[in-house]
């Protein structure tokens, strides 16, 4: 009888957890079959289950009405120069504060911690008066400058820096080593771990950020894939399937990416509240 | 004093090894975190301060002129500015909650029964929390279609009246919190199962031994020591919702009749759709307050522990 009831009680758990799977992942089933489906189909009841062979037709007006590759293309670039930059300054200054002393280590430090405590729309509209005095509007920098150094991925890498024995560092001074080789072939390595998580953080945040690119792009050439995909909404006339194809593109990457580094990309998007 | 004599030690390590370097173990340190201060200082220090001013002073064209606490004094008066801050906590009041006790039976669920497939079900769960704000509000914003989304569809089937999920002021509320719980709960839900893998499996051991139910180890030992994630959790969704803006720009722009206004998009559209930036900033310093306010209270009460 208890044995019985176990089962049972087990069994609820596991329909009601399957429940919720479907909850989170359906969404994704449905975009992407919307995406090959033209845009009077998505809104047929009963709806379509099965994918439809419109997808080339959406890529192609996709392409025509914002030129999608160029946009997939910003979005690319300036996310990879990002995190790629970011990563190494907030690794370089991470490592300065949990190894050296120095004078004026705190206040440098109490300053970043004052930057993470603030909410970044105070800085908007100076920004962009920034970005228009140097006549930046609609370029590259100006998208990847201003988070660039990042306070939370400083942060994280203090924390993790200082678990790095300092007789590691020790012994390479002693062998003569310099302190840019020091840092590069000793402790970048030994932190790698915790520099991927960084890296995916800020890749994220830089892929799905909206406000700010809304704000200082407004040429369509320059657009970012959460810029493109909010004009899309603006237009009198919204082509669904377009909009779902445009969705899906945006997602895929991410997804594959997710899939292949699941854990590192868990601890990545948590930013290191959660060691795996 | 340890740390300082190994300073030193290096430093004369350092300058009989390698002369030539234009890096020392004394500068070295200001030369790695220059970079980002730099960027920091004026990208983010700079813009704070001028956006302080700004928030006294009448921006227009390129004219700007003190104009004291008038941009208060307006915002206070200013009935849209009042209804962005009670949707704002309305929204956060409702959703974080539900969000936060979702995550926590979802944890539960998996860490508790010796379930096969943890793995599965774990990335599941989680990857709602990969994709972009932008493309979860697309998603629901067709699914949620009055008349022709999936959802009131699939409710007709239990009998349930088209809701008009964007349309009217209550729904479009409900509208939001759904996709925001949607996109958070399989995020709060892993930082929840870690840390519940991190309570000692002995304070159940001992707990059984003394014959108290699975129930009253539930309240006695898991909720007790998931305190600290717990209030991680809460400081999390309360600083992401009070800078809400995604989902309601794309879902309902916020509307209908200023219904899903947040603080956020009411300052986007005070400042780029109007180009009022003494105002803008005005609502930008409501913002760091009420943020200081409610990061302190959420202090206080952790300082307590």
């Amino acid at each position: 009888m208890i044995h019985s009831k176990k089962i049972s009680s087990k069994l609820g758990i596991y329909c009601l957890l399957i429940a919720g799977v479907v909850l989170s992942i359906a969404p994704f089933y449905w975009m992407l079959v919307g995406s090959s489906l033209p845009s009077g189909e998505i809104f047929r009841l009963p709806p379509k289950l099965l994918p439809g062979d419109y997808l080339a037709k959406n890529l192609q007006s996709l392409n025509e009405s914002l030129g999608f590759a160029k946009i997939f293309w910003n979005s690319l670039f300036i996310a990879l120069v990002y995190t790629l930059v970011s990563t190494l300054i907030s690794s370089m200054a991470g490592y300065a504060f949990a190894k050296f002393k120095f004078k004026g280590k705190n206040l440098f430090f109490f300053i970043i911690l004052c930057t993470l405590m603030i909410p970044s729309q105070v800085t908007l509209i100076p920004l962009f008066e920034m970005m228009v005095t140097f006549n930046w509007l609609n370029t590259y920098q100006a998208i990847i400058l201003p988070t660039l150094a990042s306070p939370f991925a400083i942060y994280l890498m203090r924390q993790n820096m200082k678990s790095v024995p300092d007789s590691i560092i020790e012994a390479s001074r002693v062998d003569g080593a310099g302190e840019l080789k020091i840092f590069f072939t000793v402790i970048l390595p030994v932190t790698r771990p915790a520099m991927a998580a960084v890296a995916i953080f800020l890749f994220m945040s830089q892929w799905n950020s909206l406000l700010w690119p809304l704000i200082t792009l407004n040429s369509k050439e320059m657009f970012t894939l959460p810029v493109a995909l909010s004009s899309l909404i603006g237009m009198a006339r919204i082509d669904y399937g377009q909009l779902m194809l445009g969705t899906t593109l945006s997602t895929i990457p991410i997804m594959i990416f997710f899939l292949l580094l699941q854990k590192h990309f868990i601890s990545g998007i948590l930013g290191g509240a959660v060691k795996e | 004093m340890e740390q300082t004599e190994k300073v030193v030690n290096t430093k004369t390590n350092f300058q009989v090894k390698s002369r030539k370097s234009l890096l020392t173990p004394k500068n070295v340190p200001y030369v790695f975190i220059a970079p980002a201060f730099l960027l920091i200082l004026i990208f983010t220090v700079y813009p704070v301060i001028s956006s302080f001013i700004l928030s006294f002073q009448e921006v227009r064209g390129l004219e700007k002129s003190f104009v004291g606490f008038a941009n208060y004094s307006r915002l206070f008066q200013d009935p849209v500015f009042y209804k962005s801050l009670l949707n704002t906590f309305q929204i956060l009041i409702v959703q974080v909650p539900i969000m936060l006790f979702l995550s926590l039976l979802i944890a539960v669920g998996l860490h508790s029964s010796m379930l096969k497939g943890k793995a599965f079900f774990r990335i599941s769960y989680f990857m709602p929390a990969i994709t972009a704000l932008v493309a979860a509000s697309i998603v629901f914003m067709i699914l949620l279609d009055e008349h022709f989304g999936l959802v009131n569809y699939l409710l007709s089937f239990v009998g349930i009246e088209p809701i008009p999920w964007l349309t009217t002021p209550f729904w479009a509320k409900v509208s939001v919190i759904l996709v925001m719980t949607w996109r958070w709960t399989g995020y709060n839900m892993v930082i929840f199962l870690a840390g519940l893998q991190n309570i000692p499996s002995e304070l159940y051991e001992a707990a059984s031994i003394d014959g108290a139910s699975k129930v009253k180890q539930f309240f006695m030992i898991t909720i007790p020591q998931l305190k600290p994630v717990f209030i991680f959790t809460v400081v999390l969704s309360t600083i992401g919702t009070l800078q809400l803006f995604d989902e309601p720009f794309i879902l309902t722009q916020g509307g209908p009749n200023n219904a899903t206004m947040t603080i956020t998009l009411y300052l986007y559209e005070a400042g780029f759709k109007f180009f009022d930036f003494g105002y803008a900033s005005a609502i930008a310093y409501v913002l760091v307050i009420i943020t200081a306010i409610i990061s302190w209270v959420q202090m206080k009460l952790v300082g307590d522990e």
